[in-house]
């Protein structure tokens, strides 16, 4: 009931306070997501953890200068140097061996260091001033006030109105830059935009959930979002939603327990989000990519089962023989147990039955193994004839193909190749309404 | 005295930080050493929920463990799950960082770790520490008897093991071929770098361990192209600049940490532009 409770009086927003934070965090988990999208799908992931590091000598370097904690002024200073950040991690990876990643590591850790330096020696400098300017370490969301929200509220215009604005423009240069340059687009210019987005993004968002937790904000909406969809525009929606909503969680739990972080819950949520979706997206999720695996290994096992029995009886002349699991294992050496339960799966699709402990082919069955086979022949013939490979290469080729291959291709393959009889290897290529099969 | 113990606690952890963070610059394996470093956090936490103390041993556990686990998150997330490389690094650092912040406010009463400690450290409250004798006739403070231990093994790791380490940086798959394993290396260079993160942890914090990583091994990285060369340059750098960083930070009284971190940037800038072979002015020079 106290949970029942403390969900209404923060939903209802009666609370001035609650009101502020919630839209505070709304607008930031919201825009962010959106500018990350971005830095997402061009690879650069890391560059937000870069910005965040490296706005602190800015600020503190922009108070040192003018002595105010104007926000305004402290945003100009951490604009210029995270954007300095960018450019150098650019040009120690463009004018040296230093690899990007090194490059990356090195700037951020450097940044930060120089301004713990610039904030350590402020402090310790006495001026009374300067208390608060630690929020840019670690944030404070539950603080957010009237006049943040209404910051949040011009940035978060400018950043997404930037994006509607050149919308075509820098999806091209996140997914072929090489394209963008053909076509005559001054590339530099929008990755520039670009960059200087990201780091007003940053330089907001900061002061809300810290330094270290920034990077998260950006891309992990981003890459929860790369799961559902191929398509850009749905992409930032569902990004937009994500971060949006994981902000809002997070207030509302700092909100019934105020002790707890909100920059900390946000990301917790953001990423239980992000690795529910990389498990249980429908096309993308790992969950269906295992299901479409074992699918896969299942009907392979089926077929060769098939096929063998087909063979077998191909060879002894006799199809509807009982043959053991011994014998079986003779000619294919699979574990009893995984023979067993593919047995068992063509069981009941009624191919085989088993009589006596012996497993039987059926008229269906016959079909199946006389289908594999003579896909495999085909395609054997098809190489040696047409790739001209020799006959004694063509056999492993096949022998994954014949798992693939569809009744169009295969009706393909048979009149490309006019109905022949024998493969490579001069054995018979078997066909439906053929008499002459057992010969 | 006091200088002297903060001098060498840098010196310390910077040498073991500079050795490792050659293999890890020329694995391009940085970034992860960034997120190991931060992913540490919880462990740290839990190691002290359960020892009830700043401990080593259980402290070390705890780190070893969770960056084990970051190392194998990261290419779980990147193979299995299809992420690509740097993001799946950028979520999986964040994450457990965030929950190493929640568990702190969770249990701070519990708890005695500062939030800026975790990010910057305090160097200097390795002179307020009690001086300890394990050896007869040397006494110091038990912060400096853990890294100068980590650091023992390190260089032990890196002599005995070195023909290992070298094949599986530079080439994996001869190493693969002639039997070398390459996991097992890749684990125990990472478990390494976790504990060296979480010992150095106290004094110079998660993000100033990355610049004692990185910036020495970036910098001999450009003054030479010999492994044995590279890795004796990165610790004299560390070295340099945990002097220099000290009377930086004397001088503008600030935090210790965070000027040998300047420092090392200032170290890294002199290399890339006047470094014999790369140096970007020599180089100019030469044209």
């Amino acid at each position: 009931m106290w949970l029942f409770e403390q969900i209404v009086e923060f939903f209802s927003f009666q609370d001035v306070n609650i009101r502020y934070v919630a839209l505070g965090t709304l607008l930031l988990g919201a825009s962010s997501a959106i500018v990350g999208c971005f830095t997402f799908l061009r690879k650069k992931a890391l560059v937000g953890d870069t910005i965040a590091h490296s706005i602190l000598p800015g600020i503190c370097l922009s108070f040192i200068v003018f002595k105010t904690k104007d926000p305004l002024m402290l945003l100009l200073g951490a604009m210029l140097s995270g954007w300095l950040s960018v450019y150098v991690v650019d040009y120690i990876s463009a004018n040296s061996k230093i690899k990007p990643d090194t490059a990356i590591g090195l700037t951020l850790s450097v940044f930060f260091g120089i301004g713990i330096l610039l904030l350590t020696h402020i402090q310790h400098s006495g001026n009374s001033a300067q208390a608060g300017l630690d929020k840019f370490l670690f944030g404070k969301a539950a603080s957010l006030v009237q006049n943040d929200v209404i910051t949040f509220g011009i940035v978060s215009v400018i950043l997404i109105g930037t994006i509607i604005l050149f919308f075509k423009q820098f999806s091209l240069i996140s997914f072929d830059v090489h394209f963008a340059k053909t076509i005559g687009l001054s590339v530099r210019t929008f990755e520039v935009i670009l960059s200087t987005i990201t780091v007003l993004a940053v330089a907001i968002g900061i002061q809300t959930v810290g330094v270290v937790l920034m990077a998260a904000m950006l891309i992990t909406p981003a890459a929860a979002a790369r799961f559902w969809t191929d398509k850009l525009k749905v992409m930032v929606i569902i990004a937009a939603i994500i971060g949006g909503i994981s902000g809002i969680f997070g207030a509302f739990i700092s909100y019934t327990a105020p002790s707890m972080p909100t920059g900390p819950w946000i990301v917790a949520v953001l990423s239980f989000i992000a690795i529910g979706s990389m498990l249980v997206a429908p096309k993308n999720g790992a969950i269906s990519k295992i299901r479409k695996q074992n699918k896969n290994q299942r009907k392979i096992l089926e077929d060769n089962i098939i096929k063998l029995l087909y063979k077998l009886g191909e060879k002894e002349n006799e199809f509807f023989k009982n043959r053991s699991i011994r014998t079986l294992k003779n000619y294919r050496e699979y574990p009893e147990k995984k023979l067993l339960k593919g047995l068992n799966i063509l069981k009941k699709k009624n191919q085989v039955v088993l009589v006596n402990d012996l497993w039987v082919l059926t008229e269906e069955g016959k079909k199946a193994g006389m289908r594999i086979v003579r896909i495999h022949r085909l395609w054997e013939l098809y190489l040696t004839t047409y790739l001209r490979i020799a006959p004694d290469h063509v056999h492993e080729d096949a022998e994954t193909i014949e798992h693939i291959i569809t009744p169009e291709m295969e009706s393909k393959l048979e009149h490309l190749l006019d109905y022949p009889e024998k493969d490579p290897h001069s054995a018979n290529i078997p066909y439906k309404n053929e008499k002459d099969i057992n010969e | 005295m006091s200088d002297f113990w903060i001098i060498l606690t840098g010196c310390l952890a910077s040498v073991s930080c500079g050795l490792l963070g050659c293999f890890l610059i020329l694995r391009q394996m940085a970034m992860v050493g960034d997120a190991i470093s931060h992913a540490v956090l919880p462990g740290i936490v839990i190691a002290f929920l359960f020892s009830g103390s700043l401990d080593s041993v259980p402290m070390l556990i705890g780190a070893a463990t969770f960056g084990v686990i970051t190392t194998y998150l990261i290419e779980l997330f990147n193979k299995k799950g299809g992420l690509q490389k740097d993001a799946s690094i950028g979520i999986t650092f964040t994450w457990l960082f965030a929950i190493g912040v929640i568990l702190i406010s969770l249990y701070a009463d519990d708890v005695h770790i500062d939030q800026d400690c975790v990010l910057f450290g305090e160097i200097a409250y390795v002179a307020l520490e009690p001086l300890i004798s394990y050896i007869p006739g040397l006494s110091a403070p038990s912060t400096v008897w853990v890294l100068f231990i980590v650091m023992l093994l390190i260089i032990a790791m890196i002599i005995f093991g070195y023909k290992g380490l070298f094949l599986t940086t530079f080439d994996p798959s001869f190493a693969a071929a002639i039997g070398v394993s390459t996991v097992v290396w890749h684990y125990l260079l990472m478990s390494a770098v976790s504990v060296t993160t979480v010992v150095s942890f106290e004094s110079v914090g998660a993000i100033l361990v990355v610049a004692l990583l990185i910036a020495p091994a970036a910098t001999a990285y450009l003054i030479t192209d010999k492994l044995p060369k590279m890795l004796v340059i990165s610790a004299l750098v560390g070295i340099i600049a945990s002097f220099g960083g000290y009377y930086l930070a004397v001088w503008l009284d600030a935090s210790v940490a965070a000027a040998i971190a300047t420092v090392l940037g200032i170290e890294f800038t002199l290399a890339f532009l006047f470094s014999p072979q790369n140096g970007i002015i020599i180089k100019r020079l030469r044209r």
